[in-house]
């Protein structure tokens, strides 16, 4: 059955890592989704964070392909639901006077904060999950979104509850 | 403190691995390279074509067991080695290809022969390194070197900018591995190993499919321990001929698309398959939903992304076929003893009477010259004891079910990718590797032409393989398929009158011989033999002669069509 499936890769930080490995997916016929690459606190090393649209006897496959490359150090596979995943999003949308306060008002709802006022349009940032994000996507949408950002998704384990 | 140059750190490194031949053209780039092996006593073979060095350097390897190692300069160089490169990857070969690469300043800019050589040999490497500091050399070339030669072997390529190579660095740097991600696993889990023995004990119809995978790690000694103390018997994958000695009673050959009709019909009924360093290709399975429908597999590999991939392993063990196979046979041993399983007695006996009833065979009905003939004759006049390079295609598939292999490195072949125009450059390679042992290239008359030019390398060098073209003016295997399933359109595949074999032979400085009659085949064979150069025979064969048995692609093994009566 095809599912989103999160992969998140700790790999060497060295010159064409990341294009072995977003290579490794195209020529195995997967498309990524959402890609976010970043140092981890050891600053030889960096986590890749993939969201793959695929089955999941392809994903171990490609999983175990991942592992054969000499710069990937470790794999994990995320499981929905032990992870927080964030994504953040920056909304330059379309305001005049009549439509501020409302636009702020759903921003403040969705705890987003604005960060460049001009006189028609406002930028917003927001950071949350996918859903969210969609969510206030469609309320700013009937303002008229001129432009939008979205990072990759990056996500985390939850913490032992024992 | 002395300075040396990073080519002279190059060279050094070489040495240090135990590098003793190089197959190369030098360039622009590479001219650094070139100068210090001007002063090394390693020995360089100046190819005619740089996919000549990358097959030379991969047939060495293949036969000698040790890295191979091919030098181009950048561009045009680099990527005259890919065919090369992607063969070796295909069959798990380990070679070094080091290519030169313009200077880090104009990297990225379309400089003169600037080819982006890591990025395009990404999948078809097992790991690239463009060095950016000459510092970064002797670190570089060791892990090229232990990536290349452990775990599944394979290609490692090194890209060196021409300002890297001039560069003057301290010659003492200390080089060490830091290779965090790549650990392989040898030994089998032996929790595994015990569950496999228990259903080998339990299964009433077993059998072994043995891979390339006994080559690389050398382990056919181990094989033929656990084949004999279990009375089980063996089949192998092209890449496997000769791990299990063919003369065996117990041997059934080949199995697949021109296996043997026993080893095909084995693997239908068998219930269990003892799968070690293999990968079910889809030249074996055919069509893989039938393929072995009764069978429960035991997958035995280095590779974990092979378990799995292509067939469901019912027990997947990860490790090298050496010590697994040592493994399987102790534990083997203590449960079932001597004695081994009574089930499995009556089995093989099924299975010999099968294999007595179906054998290999050809028609010699008609008058031409029948190229599996010839290859019997080249079987005994050698005494099967010829190290056999092949081209790809019917002169491929004729020499693997004729000519029977009984040690490992001796039958050297392009099973993944099917590179037309690799066996004469490997049979080059195999030669140096092997200096003292016959070394014979079976040859078809289309693929022979797409690395002729390597007589000029083979005559000066004095690499004096012998090359047996099986001559039928076609591309046979493309033309056998047009036959079969096309209708017979030979679009395209009749080459007759391409060439004067014996005078272009004899342009290069080797020799050549025609032959045309059964009778001038033997007499052929051994002048060919015993002449001390390069050997050109060309054996006019029947033309439209078919490789049989065959499976159509995308059928079941058992679905055979062998040849009329």
């Amino acid at each position: 059955m095809s599912a989103n499936h999160i992969i998140s890769v700790l790999v060497e930080n060295k010159a064409g890592v990341l294009a072995k490995i977003s290579g490794l997916f195209s020529r195995r016929g997967f498309n990524i989704e959402s890609l976010a690459v970043g140092p981890t606190d050891d600053e030889k090393i960096s986590r890749i964070t993939l969201v793959v649209d695929a089955e999941t006897h392809s994903i171990e496959q490609v999983v175990k392909q991942l592992y054969k490359l000499i710069n990937v150090l470790k794999i994990q596979e995320l499981e929905p639901a032990n992870i927080v995943e964030r994504e953040l999003v920056l909304i330059k949308v379309s305001t005049d006077n009549n439509t501020r306060a409302e636009i702020l008002e759903i921003a403040a709802i969705f705890r987003a904060s604005v960060v460049d006022v001009a006189k028609k349009s406002l930028v917003i940032e927001m950071t949350g999950t996918s859903r969210k994000i969609r969510g206030f996507e469609e309320l700013l949408r009937p303002y008229g979104i001129l432009e939008l950002v979205r990072t990759g998704k990056v996500a985390i384990n939850r913490g032992s509850k024992k | 403190m002395g300075k040396i140059t990073g080519a002279q750190m190059l060279i050094k490194c070489l040495k240090k691995e135990g590098v003793d031949i190089i197959f190369g053209f030098p360039g622009g780039v590479v001219i650094p390279i070139y100068d210090a092996l001007y002063d090394s006593d390693i020995r360089h073979i100046l190819v005619r074509h740089e996919q000549g060095a990358a097959h030379a350097a991969d047939g060495y390897a293949r036969v000698t067991g040790k890295t191979g190692v091919c030098l181009a300069t950048s561009g045009p160089g680099a990527t005259n080695l890919i065919t090369g490169i992607a063969n070796a990857y295909m069959d798990s070969v380990p070679v070094v290809a080091i290519t030169g690469q313009v200077s880090t300043s104009v990297i990225g800019t379309d400089a003169f022969q600037e080819a982006d050589i890591t990025g395009i040999t990404a999948p078809i490497t097992k790991h690239n390194y463009l060095i950016k500091d000459a510092r970064d050399i002797p670190e570089t070339v060791k892990e090229a070197f232990y990536i290349a030669s452990t775990g599944r072997p394979g290609p490692v390529l090194i890209d060196v900018p021409v300002d890297v190579s001039k560069a003057l660095i301290d010659e003492n740097i200390k080089a060490g591995l830091n290779l965090e991600g790549y650990k392989p696993t040898y030994k089998g889990n032996l929790r595994q190993v015990l569950s496999a023995v228990k259903r080998i004990m339990e299964s009433k119809k077993p059998v072994i499919f043995a891979g390339g995978g006994i080559v690389s790690s050398n382990a056919s000694a181990e094989l033929f321990e656990f084949a004999k103390l279990t009375g089980i018997a063996v089949i192998t994958t092209l890449m496997g001929k000769g791990v299990f000695p063919e003369t065996e009673e117990s041997s059934l050959g080949m199995a697949g698309m021109h296996g043997t009709k026993y080893a095909n019909l084995t693997f239908t009924e068998t219930d269990l398959i003892i799968a070690v360093g293999v990968r079910f290709d889809d030249r074996v399975t055919g069509k893989l939903s039938e393929f072995a429908r009764n069978a429960d597999i035991i997958h035995i590999d280095i590779d974990p992304a092979e378990i799995g991939k292509n067939v469901k392993a019912d027990i997947p063990i990860v490790g090298d076929a050496k010590s697994v196979l040592a493994d399987l046979s102790e534990k083997y041993r203590q449960l079932a003893g001597v004695s081994g399983v009574e089930a499995h007695k009556k089995w093989l006996e099924k299975v010999l009477k099968c294999k007595k009833e179906n054998p290999l065979r050809y028609s010699s009905s008609s008058e031409g010259l029948k190229p599996q003939y010839i290859i019997e004759k080249i079987y005994d006049i050698t005494k099967g004891d010829a190290v056999i390079v092949t081209e790809v295609g019917q002169n491929q598939m004729w020499s693997a079910q004729y000519y029977k292999s009984t040690k490992p490195r001796t039958f050297i072949s392009s099973g993944g990718l099917g590179t037309m125009g690799f066996g004469f450059p490997a049979a080059m390679g195999a030669k140096i590797g092997h200096p003292d042992r016959t070394v014979i290239d079976i040859a078809g008359d289309g693929s022979i032409q797409m690395n002729v030019q390597e007589l000029a390398t083979a005559v000066i060098n004095k690499i004096p393989v012998k090359v047996m073209i099986l001559n039928n003016g076609y591309l046979g295997m493309v033309r056998q398929w047009q036959e079969f399933f096309w209708n017979k359109r030979y679009s395209h595949t009749c080459i007759k009158g391409s060439v004067d074999f014996v005078k272009l032979a004899e342009a290069y400085g080797a020799v050549g011989l025609k032959v045309t009659e059964e009778s001038e085949v033997e007499p052929a064979i051994k002048k060919a033999l015993a002449t001390d150069n390069v050997v050109l025979v060309d054996f006019s064969i029947e033309r439209e002669e078919n490789v049989y048995p065959m499976v159509p692609a995308g059928h079941p093994i058992d679905e055979m069509l062998d040849c009329e009566e």
